[in-house]
């Protein structure tokens, strides 16, 4: 008796396992049944239909069905003919293989004819991004999930709202759950909610990317009721804050541009501003630094692969000396012969630099060389709505540095007094035993030495080419007569204020006009101010 | 006045220079037409434009050294006002062109169909007639001098400074020629001429023509030059080259003189543009760039400056050696420009004519003293 209720209640619970299992089985079974013919009306109707299936199958959660939603976009997707079921393929050839969509099993070939292929039109992607979207808007990697809120913001599709609620519910990263938010709004603008809703929903619109609430609020200024002048007043805020940035844009380009032209600009500050010395040649020592880059990565490119990152930092004292030496060689072999005669020196160094330029051109040829940015230097980065490059960002750094540095040497060292002491008053400094003939060397050297390791910096933005420092000998000028000669405060204050007002006059006026007006600006200032925004004062009559 | 005024600016130097230029205006045209192909001196055609374009230059470089040399005003922006001249003059022989261009527009030019321009723009009103192009060509590059100059010399922008502007100005122009929407032809300029007064510009006749009117125009304005020069108005011009602040602490007003030498000046150059357009047969921002204005420079200084036959000589000279450097030596042409900046400045201030003058006074007054053993006063030499 024992034994056989023993075996009756084993019997029991076996059947029991049994018919779990098989209940199980079946489920699962009838899942795959129930995406079935889902799958299969994706072909079978017109338009309005596939876009019921296809969120029939967003509203299954299968994870399937994102990768079957995407071959529909992809248009992989046919219509077996001859029995109605939807089969996957990539329609090559006379007789495609193809493929079962759900278990990717393949179902053999048939023959093209009997193959339809499922048309997609605009509202059919839309739908289909909208359902991959909110497919995905769980998933455990946090990058799918922000380009899952990104598409599902892009189709603004009102039937994803409740898989959104409940997207944000689980969201922990708030950069994520933000754009979701956001998203949630613009889809809840996009449906026919009540006003109140909407309200709300624009509040949750302006937490987004200033741009794409920017894009969505548009199109709700002009609607009816109260969300109209709500999407207005907030399209104002986004407005402000848009403008604010753009600005900060253009300050950050004209600090940057302004940065490159005190590069440019501080040497001649000293040749032309300490010293009286009009050296056309200026350019072209800023050309020379640049080649230096060039010749040194070149070096270190066939020798010793490993320092390219270190190829500026050593490329710099090398442009400096190599570039101060040709000044040095100038100032002794031509320029001495000149001094008080400004406009002859003008001719001789206009001519040295067109020696110069053909000299390049001879060694390195005329074409533009490629010198490669360090990983320091390259890629860029964000603040905000701002995007900044690593190295202009560095060259803005750089520039400041120099600036300083070289102010540094004019003001404390030993050499920076005699030298500003020949400045002053030559006679008189050559009578207290000042060398005056070195110091102008050493002088016309450093102010060499510094266009030197300005091409170094301009390596990294501009084509290398025998032109180089031609397109800045004009610009280099403007800065120093507008800063006002002999005054470095004055160069750095004139290469910020001509970068900034060029890049703000560039959206209004387009660059070439904004450069134009630029210059002209500046020759009408120099008949006001003739001596430039700091201009030293002296007794001399006489320039 | 006027006659009494040119007539001073005669001597036997300038009478000798002047006939020789009218005599190379009626010889090179009349060996170019005259005589058959293959006779030794027959000019041929390319030589025509080559010589034409020598003497625009020799223009242009008179019209800087007036300035340069005789005032002191270093220009490194004449090539503004000679591309200027010649954009007037391109104006009108496009005008010219009528429906013959390539889309047969009876009044737009090629470019502007291209560019889509429904209407002539207003400035080029007025340019199918010959008398206002050549008025033009004058007037605009006097107005822009005269702006440009008013406001530099009144405010006393002077020396290096001026020169900076100058080259500014230009480099301006240049960037502003070079917009499509200027309605100037954009970066491709105006070319493609057909006639210039009814006469096609590529016929020997007519090319022959130009040349002998180029050499009459630079023996006009050969004349005029020494004419100031020679004139008290040219002493006062010295005066403010060699010490401006003392000659208006005298009493002069600087600027004044200043003013009308630069826009006389500016006036000649944009005569040698206009001349050189339909020789060349085309004209284009280029022509604004600062190095052709240095370059210009260079000429005046290789031949002299402050001697008005100096900077003719130079042109032509420096220009011959660019024309042979370019086809024998391409790749030292610029070594050999840059070399000649350097070398004349260092070592032959006074240029070509000027040197061989300063030789030949120092000859005659050798003999002098050897004549007469009491010396003669030397001429003040001019201060840098």
């Amino acid at each position: 008796m024992s034994l056989a209720r023993t075996s009756f209640t084993h019997i029991v619970v076996l059947v029991a396992l049994v018919v779990a299992i098989l209940a199980a089985g079946l489920g699962l079974a009838r899942a795959q049944t129930d995406l079935k013919p889902l799958v299969d009306a994706l072909g079978t109707g017109d338009f309005d239909s596939t876009e019921e299936a296809i969120n029939g199958l967003a509203a299954s959660g299968d994870p399937r069905v994102a990768d079957i939603l995407r071959a529909l976009e992809g248009r992989e997707l046919y219509l077996r003919k001859d029995d109605q079921t939807v089969v996957r393929s990539d329609g090559k050839g006379r007789e495609p293989e193809i493929f079962d969509p759900l278990s990717g099993a393949s179902l053999g070939t048939v023959k093209k004819p009997v193959l339809d292929r499922i048309s997609v039109n605009n509202k059919i992607r839309r739908a289909v991004q909208a359902a991959v979207g909110t497919l995905t808007l769980r998933s455990p990697d946090a990058d799918v999930r922000r380009s899952a809120a990104l598409a599902v913001l892009k189709t603004r599709e009102p039937a994803t709202i409740p898989a959104l609620d409940s997207a944000i519910a689980a969201e922990t990263d708030e950069a994520i759950r933000t754009l979701m938010v956001g998203a949630r709004g613009a889809a809840v603008l996009n449906s026919d909610a009540p006003d109140a809703d909407k309200l709300t929903a624009i509040e949750e619109v302006q937490g987004l990317d200033a741009r794409d609430a920017m894009q969505i609020l548009t199109q709700y200024a002009g609607a009816p009721g109260e969300v109209g002048p709500a999407a207005q007043a907030a399209m104002d805020d986004v407005k402000f804050t848009l403008d604010a940035w753009s600005a900060a844009q253009n300050v950050w380009f004209g600090v940057s541009l302004g940065s490159v032209l005190l590069l440019a600009a501080i040497g001649l500050a000293i040749t032309f501003g300490v010293m009286g010395v009009i050296n056309m040649a200026h350019g072209e020592m800023v050309m020379i630094g640049a080649y230096v880059t060039f010749a040194v990565q070149e070096l270190i490119r066939t020798s010793m692969p490993g320092l390219f990152d270190y190829s500026l930092l050593i490329a710099l004292p090398l442009a400096f000396l190599v570039a101060g030496a040709m000044g040095v060689a100038i100032e002794r072999g031509i320029i001495r012969f000149l001094y008080g005669r400004p406009l002859e020196t003008l001719l001789a160094t206009w001519g040295l630099s067109l020696i110069l330029q053909q000299l390049i051109r001879s060694i390195f040829g005329a074409q533009n060389r490629q010198v490669g940015n360090p990983s320091w230097m390259s890629g860029s980065f964000d603040i905000g709505l701002m995007s900044i490059t690593w190295s202009r960002l560095w060259i803005v750094v750089f520039a400041i540095c120099v600036f300083f540095a070289l102010m540094a040497v004019l003001k404390k060292t030993p050499f920076g007094l005699q030298t500003r002491a020949v400045t002053a008053n030559r006679p008189m400094a050559s009578a207290m035993g000042i060398r005056t003939p070195w110091i102008d060397a050493m002088t016309f050297g450093l102010g060499s030495g510094i266009a030197g390791i300005a091409g170094v910096a301009l390596s990294q933005i501009e084509n290398v080419s025998p032109n180089l420092g031609q397109g800045y000998i004009i610009d280099s000028f403007m800065v120093v007569v507008f800063g006002g000669v002999g005054n470095l405060w004055g160069t750095l204050v004139g290469a910020l204020t001509l970068g900034v007002a060029n890049k703000f006059l560039e959206p209004y006026a387009g660059a070439v006009l904004g450069k134009i007006l630029v210059l002209v600006f500046i020759i009408l200032f120099i008949q006001k101010r003739p001596r430039g925004l700091f201009a030293l004062k002296g007794r001399a009559i006489e320039a | 006045m006027i006659t009494q005024f040119l007539l001073g600016g005669l001597d036997r130097r300038v009478n000798v220079v002047l006939a020789l230029i009218l005599a190379v205006a009626v010889v090179v045209p009349v060996l170019h037409l005259a005589l058959p192909p293959d006779n030794p001196f027959h000019v041929p055609n390319y030589a025509m434009a080559l010589f034409g374009k020598y003497l625009c230059y020799a223009l242009l470089a008179l019209s800087l050294d007036l300035v340069w040399g005789y005032c002191g005003i270093l220009s490194l922006g004449h090539g503004a006002f000679f591309a200027l001249g010649g954009y007037a003059m391109g104006m009108y022989l496009m005008r010219q062109i009528g429906p013959r261009g390539v889309y047969g527009d009876p009044i737009l030019p090629d470019f502007m169909v291209f560019l889509n321009y429904k209407e002539l723009p207003w400035f080029w009103y007025g340019f199918d007639m010959f008398w206002f192009a050549a008025l033009m060509v004058v007037l605009v590059p006097g107005a822009l001098a005269f702006v440009f100059g008013w406001f530099a010399f009144r405010s006393r922008v002077t020396g290096v400074y001026l020169s900076i502007i100058t080259q500014a100005m230009t480099y301006a122009l240049l960037l502003a020629f070079f917009r499509n929407d200027m309605g100037l032809g954009g970066n491709n300029g105006l070319t493609d001429f057909k006639d210039i007064l009814g006469f096609p510009v590529q016929a020997p006749g007519t090319r022959a023509a130009l040349f002998a009117a180029t050499a009459l125009a630079l023996a006009l304005c050969f004349w005029i030059c020494s004419a100031v020069t020679r004139s008290k108005l040219g002493k006062v011009l010295v005066a403010v080259r060699d010490a401006e602040s003392r000659t208006r602490f005298i009493g002069y007003r600087v600027e004044n003189y200043k003013l009308f030498v630069w826009v006389l000046s500016a006036m000649m150059a944009g005569v040698a543009g206009a001349l050189y357009v339909p020789q060349i047969g085309i004209i284009n921002p280029s022509e604004f760039d600062p190095a052709n204005s240095i370059e210009a420079v260079i000429w005046v200084a290789v031949g002299g400056r402050g001697t008005l036959l100096g900077p003719i000589v130079g042109a032509i000279l420096v220009n011959f050696g660019k024309t042979w450097f370019t086809s024998a030596l391409p790749e030292l042409w610029l070594f050999a420009l840059g070399a000649l900046f350097v070398v004349v400045t260092l070592f032959l201030p006074k240029g070509v004519v000027g040197t061989v003058r300063q030789f030949w006074r120092e000859r005659s007054e050798r003999k002098a003293v050897a004549v007469a053993p009491i010396k003669p006063n030397p001429e003040p030499e001019p201060a840098e």
